[in-house]
């Protein structure tokens, strides 16, 4: 409570503050992992504190229910626990999304929750993240729980890794320890596949501010870069621009207007790859192959459109096309099928069973499924691999054989993260059951556990 | 380990910079969010209330469907105190694209009695119930909403796709893991979906993109000369809504507005932002939160937008 006080008097916002006003920034998606302790919240309350995230207003409710509670000084994690039952209970049970700024670039951070249901959590945030920041307690180092998370952060491709060592000053700001800690992280991200250059290590104290936004001079052997330096300079590449071309159709849009009485567009997010007018291209899962007569943008026709951006393409040729059919690169096309093997992160209650009856909603596609087989399952807490256990329950992970009623067209989860990916829900409620990711290897989960 | 700081530049990068422009990011998302719902649902509509974020909502569903028209009606929940500049901004729009406006009025459930005026006067959460009524009984099951993650602790748990219940409750300790870009539409007969697609917008970045794609909104968002009086620590407009009381003396002020909502506790702030840059420049600077400037019924008590939510409120 004490290291809480000292954060909150360091967070409360200087007036009249010169502020940059931001003009043309780029956007990058990161999350953070990291265990109960070490000191998670007190680093993104930095984060957003200093990028001038927490407003004046927002410090003043932290305060109000502190008293309200009968503290004698505010807590802090009261700013970002926002649910009355995680206030009550002083957990975070939930993912959150928290957004901070800079002059450089927007950030849109998935802040999960440390406790011991970390698959789930690590999971959700994982998806979507470009990179990733786990915490480590500098006197701890690299525990089973980092190595875990990091092979969560691995299985599902976030490209990638910075390692926080936190409360460097706890341990005299030693340069052997952080390069003790360094070293051994390092090695266990290279089992895990990821090259040096894609994994930073920083020496921070969240709580006095060392290397978090400004690079501190009690760590005058560290070269590198603050932690707010590095995100707002890492490179950020969404997805790759040289992947084949792939668009699963949302929407068929037909207006039927005396202006445009013959305009059929096939509506998508361009999940890989770039689309070009004139482009050969055929469409899945039936075939049929034409010729893109035009690139529609929310701002008018283009020549062009690159992943991630939402599209609508028009054919040379009257297709009958509907939601879920995919439009791909002809020269380079997934394969079609009604059977593959996937890596499945269980995130419900109810555990899956073989040859359980599920829904699998792939791109805008949802079929009905069979799961045939479960071959693997990975145990986190004994870091271990099952051959054909009985089933997969809640935060576990295993690799499992589907069988689909309808063909689909699917891509290696490492080759494309949209297009190699699905969730499985239940036909009975409708609710979400697991994450899954084709094709992939359990390697990340092996080298774990080999270590 | 070394610092990296010369990373290899990536090949695909290199030749021409794809710099994913932080506003293209968020549209092409909202637009995917849009275009999924329309494709899932079979009754979906769009919550607006006139405000800059459901105005901003509505011009994104715009170009998610061009040149095809936006396949979903508009309901807004009037709750009579209402200001007369945005109503007049939500017939002129609806109006200008052709769309199909249904409003449940507040006023109706309080003057047939199945709702009673507040104590304080406020309208705002009275909107719950003629909101759930509406959804009901034109069978919506999808219902887009303005709402921004970085309003407000409790809608920072908030998902894109956010399952209700058949009475409208937001369960935040049963909600759905997001994943991808794979949003679940699957709902039993009687729940609904409440769709947010600006979640990961700020206020900042709704600016931005009203500057960047000129969008028109109600006056009431930039300065003008305007009768207030101070109330809470907010200045408030006179109106049917109380006010002002013998205590409170009337001042006439150069004023704008953060958030429009019901005129009983949306509150205005003394501006001089007279234009859309003037505005992000004052946004910028602020140090207060758009609600914590202007939201007198976000301070009822610590959790009251999360109460109001699991009660069906947006």
């Amino acid at each position: 409570m004490s290291d809480e006080t000292e954060t909150l008097t360091r967070f409360a916002p200087d007036s009249g503050t010169e502020v940059a006003l931001p003009v043309h920034t780029d956007l990058l998606r990161l999350a953070t992992a990291g265990s109960v302790d070490d000191g998670k919240s007190t680093l993104v309350g930095r984060l957003l504190h200093d990028t001038k995230s927490v407003l004046a207003d927002q410090l003043d409710a932290v305060h109000r229910a502190s008293a309200d509670r009968g503290l004698s000084t505010p807590d802090l994690s009261l700013l970002v626990d926002g649910l009355r039952a995680e206030r009550e209970q002083g957990i975070t049970i939930d993912v959150a999304y928290r957004y901070f700024a800079t002059g450089k670039r927007t950030f849109v951070l998935a802040d999960t929750p440390g406790h011991v249901q970390y698959t789930r959590n690590t999971v959700t945030g994982a998806s979507t993240a470009q990179l990733a920041v786990l915490l480590v307690d500098a006197r701890k180092g690299v525990v089973e729980q980092t190595r875990r998370h990091a092979a969560v952060l691995a299985l599902l491709g976030v490209p990638r890794l910075v390692l926080a060592i936190n409360k460097i000053d706890m341990v005299d700001f030693d340069e052997s320890v952080h390069t003790a800690i360094a070293q051994d992280f390092a090695r266990h991200a290279r089992a895990l596949g990821y090259s040096d250059e894609n994994v930073v290590t920083v020496p921070v104290s969240a709580l006095h501010g060392d290397n978090v936004v400004e690079r501190s001079e009690r760590t005058p052997w560290y070269e590198g870069p603050a932690l707010l330096e590095h995100l707002e300079t890492v490179p950020v590449a969404p997805d790759p621009h040289d992947a084949p071309f792939r668009l699963p159709v949302q929407y068929v849009i037909r207006p039927r207007t005396a202006e445009h009485p013959d305009y059929r567009g096939y509506a998508g997010q361009v999940a890989a790859g770039v689309v070009n007018e004139g482009d050969e291209v055929v469409v899945l899962p039936g075939g049929a192959r034409s010729r893109v007569s035009m690139v529609d943008t929310p701002d008018g026709p283009a020549q062009s459109a690159a992943a991630g951006r939402s599209v609508t393409v028009l054919l040379e040729d009257d297709l009958d096309i509907a939601r879920g059919d995919v439009i791909v690169a002809a020269d380079n096309q997934p394969s079609v099928t009604d059977e593959f093997d996937a890596t499945v992160c269980w995130l419900a209650e109810k555990p899956l069973s073989p040859r359980a009856k599920v829904l699998i909603k792939h791109g805008a596609r949802t079929v009905q499924a069979m799961a045939t087989e479960l071959a693997t399952r990975f145990d986190e807490q004994e870091l271990s691999s099952v051959d054909a256990p009985e089933r997969l329950e809640l935060n576990e992970i295993g690799k499992v054989r589907f069988r689909t009623s309808e063909s689909l067209p699917i891509d290696e989860y490492a080759a494309s993260r949209r297009t190699g990916s699905f969730i499985v829900l239940d036909p009975s409620d409708g609710s979400t059951l697991a994450a899954g990711l084709i094709g992939v290897p359990l390697a990340p989960l092996a080298s774990a556990v080999t270590r | 380990m070394d610092q990296n700081l010369d990373l290899p530049e990536d090949p695909a990068t290199s030749e021409a910079p794809p710099q994913v422009d932080n506003l293209d990011a968020l549209e092409s998302e909202a637009i995917h969010i849009f275009r999924e719902v329309a494709g899932e649902f079979d009754r979906p509509v769009i919550l607006f209330s006139g405000g800059k974020d459901s105005t901003v909502l509505l011009h994104l569903a715009l170009k998610a469907f061009r040149p095809a028209p936006v396949p979903f009606p508009l309901l807004h929940v009037d709750t009579g105190h209402n200001f007369e500049e945005v109503l007049q901004f939500r017939d002129e729009l609806v109006s200008r694209h052709d769309l199909r406006l249904v409003v449940a009025r507040v006023q109706d459930w309080i003057d047939d009695g199945r709702l009673s005026e507040r104590p304080d006067g406020t309208r705002n959460p009275l909107q719950t119930q003629p909101l759930l009524e509406a959804i009901e009984q034109n069978r919506f099951d999808a219902v887009f909403g303005g709402g921004r993650r970085d309003e407000e602790r409790a809608r920072a748990k908030e998902r894109v796709f956010s399952l209700r219940d058949s009475f409208g409750q937001w369960d935040p300790r049963r909600q759905r893991p997001e994943l991808w870009n794979l949003y679940n539409g699957k709902h039993r007969a009687g729940e609904h979906m409440r769709v947010f697609p600006l979640s990961n917008w700020t206020e900042l970045d709704v600016w931005r993109y009203i500057q960047r794609e000129k969008i028109e909104l109600a006056k009431l968002y930039y300065a003008h000369r305007r009768e207030v009086f101070y109330r809470d620590g907010m200045w408030l407009t006179s109106g049917p809504w109380g006010g002002p009381r013998e205590d409170e003396d009337v001042h006439e002020k150069t004023v704008r507005y953060r958030t429009v909502g019901d005129g009983s506790c949306t509150g205005a702030v003394e501006s001089e932002a007279y234009t859309v840059d003037d505005v992000i420049a004052e946004v910028a600077a602020s140090h207060l939160t758009e609600r914590g400037a202007t939201r007198a019924d976000d301070r009822m008590s610590e959790a009251a937008m999360e109460d109001r939510k699991r009660e069906g409120y947006f």
